[in-house]
């Protein structure tokens, strides 16, 4: 492979509705055969953004291509695309049959290779004995299958999927998770899945493009936005972070020593354009599973040693999250059980790596965060 | 216990539903088993009634061509009507449905205006549009296209007209309600799947929405089958429909065991219809129509 194709591309798209602008300038690659997801909280135009590509809304501003092909004047009939609601969207009126063949029936296909077709796809959702019944006599879990073996039988260039397992109860949603994913791997089609649970982003996604206001905060792998989140929204948003403000007072190659206002020092790396100046303003975010508490720690050159006590648990079983008190500040910590979560008001030491410490883009910081969990 | 909670979820519809119960009761079935039991009697020469079971008046309406011919003219039109109903009124129920302005209250509030008028106004009102000095005629002969006027009322054209008038909100309601029950996501779906909007009309709005306008014909034709207002306003002395006859004999003849035993063939006809009709159609469309 030479260059990797685009399966989708825009270019500073934006959708306005009346006054109000739902998609910022965004832009965006989504190259083929690639798992990309939107997640952001709920209104912050991930629905809107697919709707666009899909063509079932006019971008305001700016171009959206389709493998190259600009399509902002093509109908959504004919661009080709696998559309997945939330709410599955089948053809109440139509047998299950019906509703997979429904989009063959617009390409000239003829008759015997629409049912092996069908055959085919249904197989490949592991439904292969419905073909003859209605959709409300098969279960949600069942006709979220069947509306994904509609859109991908058409053979697709993209697939669409807005919010395709909410509708579904805890269990079912992690096992359609692992199916949506295996399916989408054996057809290899590039694929845009729309969600607000953080979870199945970072689970599914080979790309994550986090949205906040019509903004795209962060793109990135899973590891990447989770590990390294741009902004002090992408911190919060996925998973749980402690945010903290201070100044740099010593900065090194590859150490910078932070004040933290109320609090102690911290260690950190230092990220590329941040934090690399005596004095500098630095806003910082800890992820609660790195922040490691215990009776006591060995001392090293890398981390930092602070004394807290337990103020609250949260006993989740395998885990634990714990509210901390350590001087001014309060911290939150998940850590894993080792036989008996601390208690309530016991004594504990907190251990900061200083690679586990996150320099945010101090510019961005505050943008969004009020939508945060 | 359990047997106990049963029972007491089974009575209640039915202590829901008495007082609507008893109003049908007192104030229908009471009243039609009177109009039985009037079918009957026997109008005397003199005018009064004889009391008693007598078959006259059945004998007269079933075997009389004549009843035959009226009833098969008052279907005819009821069902011209209804055709027409069903074309004119799925765009408006269309346009309402899927418009995407914020005030479809208010353009379902204009579809019921009509209903703040009589039925009886709102009938006569035709006469001066058609009639021969109405609105239509004075503008043909000013503008001297006519010379004289047209005599354009009082035919089977007419009644139609003025029964489409009476009935078509009704439609436009029924199939609003079914329209606006389809879930536009299907529409979407059936688009990115390759149909174009009007493929995509026929795919699935139109099936979806055959409930609203098979309630809606239904209520058009019950409606219009048993109408005796219309014909009478502005129909022609041969456009009378069933109920006219009923009008006839009871209001102007005074002969009520005629009118009753009349009264009787007609409800049972219509009956038949709306029973047929439960039969193949279904009518929890109608309830949702009302709902
Ligand atoms: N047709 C529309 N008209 C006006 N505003 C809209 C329309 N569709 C969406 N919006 C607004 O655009 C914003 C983004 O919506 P949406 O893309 O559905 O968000 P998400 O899918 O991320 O929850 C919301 O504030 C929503 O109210
Ligand atoms: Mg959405």
């Amino acid at each position: 492979m030479a260059q990797q194709a685009n399966a989708v591309e825009l270019h500073n798209t934006v959708k306005r509705f009346g006054e109000f602008t739902a998609v910022h300038s965004m832009s965006l690659n989504v190259t083929d055969g690639s798992f990309v997801t939107f997640v952001g909280p709920s209104g912050c135009g991930k629905t809107t953004t697919l709707r666009m590509i899909a063509g079932l809304e006019n971008a305001t501003a700016g171009d959206i291509l389709i493998r190259g092909q600009r399509v902002n004047d093509i109908p959504i009939h004919k661009r080709n695309l696998g559309l997945v609601f939330q709410n599955y969207a089948l053809f109440p009126h139509k047998t299950i049959f019906e509703n997979v063949a429904f989009g063959l029936k617009y390409r000239n296909v003829d008759k015997q290779t629409i049912a092996r077709r069908v055959r085919e796809a249904l197989q490949l959702v592991q439904l292969p004995h419905v073909e003859d019944r209605l959709p409300r006599q098969l279960s949600g879990g069942q006709q979220q299958r069947i509306a994904l073996a509609r859109a991908i039988v058409i053979q697709p260039d993209v697939l669409l999927l807005d919010e395709p397992l909410s509708a579904l109860d805890a269990n079912l949603r992690e096992e359609m998770r692992v199916e949506l994913k295996r399916i989408q791997r054996e057809l290899g089609i590039a694929t845009i899945f729309v969600t607000h649970d953080q979870a199945e982003a970072l689970a599914m996604s080979d790309r994550v493009v986090v949205m906040s206001n019509g903004f795209i905060e962060q793109e990135g792998t899973p590891e990447e936005v989770y590990n390294e989140p741009a902004s002090e929204f992408v911190a919060n948003f996925l998973g749980i972070s402690n945010l903290m403000s201070g100044s740099v007072e010593d900065a090194s190659a590859d150490t910078v020593k932070i004040a933290v206002e109320g609090g102690p020092h911290l260690l950190a790396h230092p990220r590329e354009g941040r934090g690399k100046h005596k004095g500098d303003r630095a806003r910082l975010a800890v992820r609660a599973e790195k922040v490691f508490l215990a009776e006591q720690h060995a001392a090293d050159d890398d981390s930092v040693i602070i004394d807290g006590t337990i103020d609250a648990v949260d006993y989740q079983g395998q885990a634990a999250r714990y509210f901390v008190t350590a001087g001014n500040l309060s911290w939150q910590a998940v850590n894993p059980i080792d036989r008996h979560p601390f208690h309530e008001g016991q004594a504990v030491k907190l251990r900061i790596r200083a690679q586990d410490v996150v320099l945010l883009d101090p510019a961005r910081s505050g943008n969004g965060a009020e939508q945060a969990g | 216990m359990a047997a106990v909670a049963a029972e007491e979820r089974d009575l209640r519809p039915w202590i829901l539903l008495s007082p609507a119960l008893t109003t049908i009761t007192l104030l229908l079935a009471i009243p039609t088993c009177f109009v039985v039991v009037y079918s009957f009697w026997l109008r005397t020469a003199a005018g009064g009634e004889q009391v008693g079971f007598y078959l006259d008046n059945w004998i007269e309406v079933l075997t009389d061509q004549f009843y035959r011919d009226i009833l098969f003219q008052t279907f005819r039109i009821a069902a011209i009507t209804t055709v027409l109903c069903a074309l004119m009124g799925y765009l408006p129920a269309y346009f309402i449905a899927f418009s995407k302005m914020r005030n479809k209250a208010f353009l379902l509030l204009l579809l019921m205006l009509p209903f703040w008028v009589s039925y009886i106004i709102r009938t006569m009102s035709w006469i001066n549009i058609l009639g021969v000095s109405g609105a239509v005629n004075y503008v043909l002969t000013s503008l001297g296209i006519v010379s004289e006027p047209i005599q354009m009322l009082y035919n089977e054209t007419t009644v139609v007209l003025g029964l489409i008038h009476f009935l078509l909100p009704f439609m436009v309601l029924n199939i609003y309600v079914s329209l606006e029950g389809i879930d536009p996501n299907l529409v979407d779906a059936a688009r990115s799947l390759g149909s174009t909007p009007f493929q995509a009309f026929r795919e699935v709005t139109l099936p979806l929405s055959l409930p609203g306008l098979a309630a809606g014909g239904l209520l058009c034709f019950v409606l219009g089958g048993g109408t005796y207002i219309t014909p009478l306003i502005l129909g022609g002395p041969t456009d009378a429909m069933f109920a006219n006859l009923i009008y006839e004999a009871i209001i102007i003849q005074l002969n009520w065991p005629l009118g009753s035993a009349l009264s009787i063939v007609l409800l049972v006809v219509l009956g038949a219809v709306v029973l047929l009709y439960n039969r193949f159609l279904g009518l929890g469309q109608i309830r949702k129509g009302f709902g």
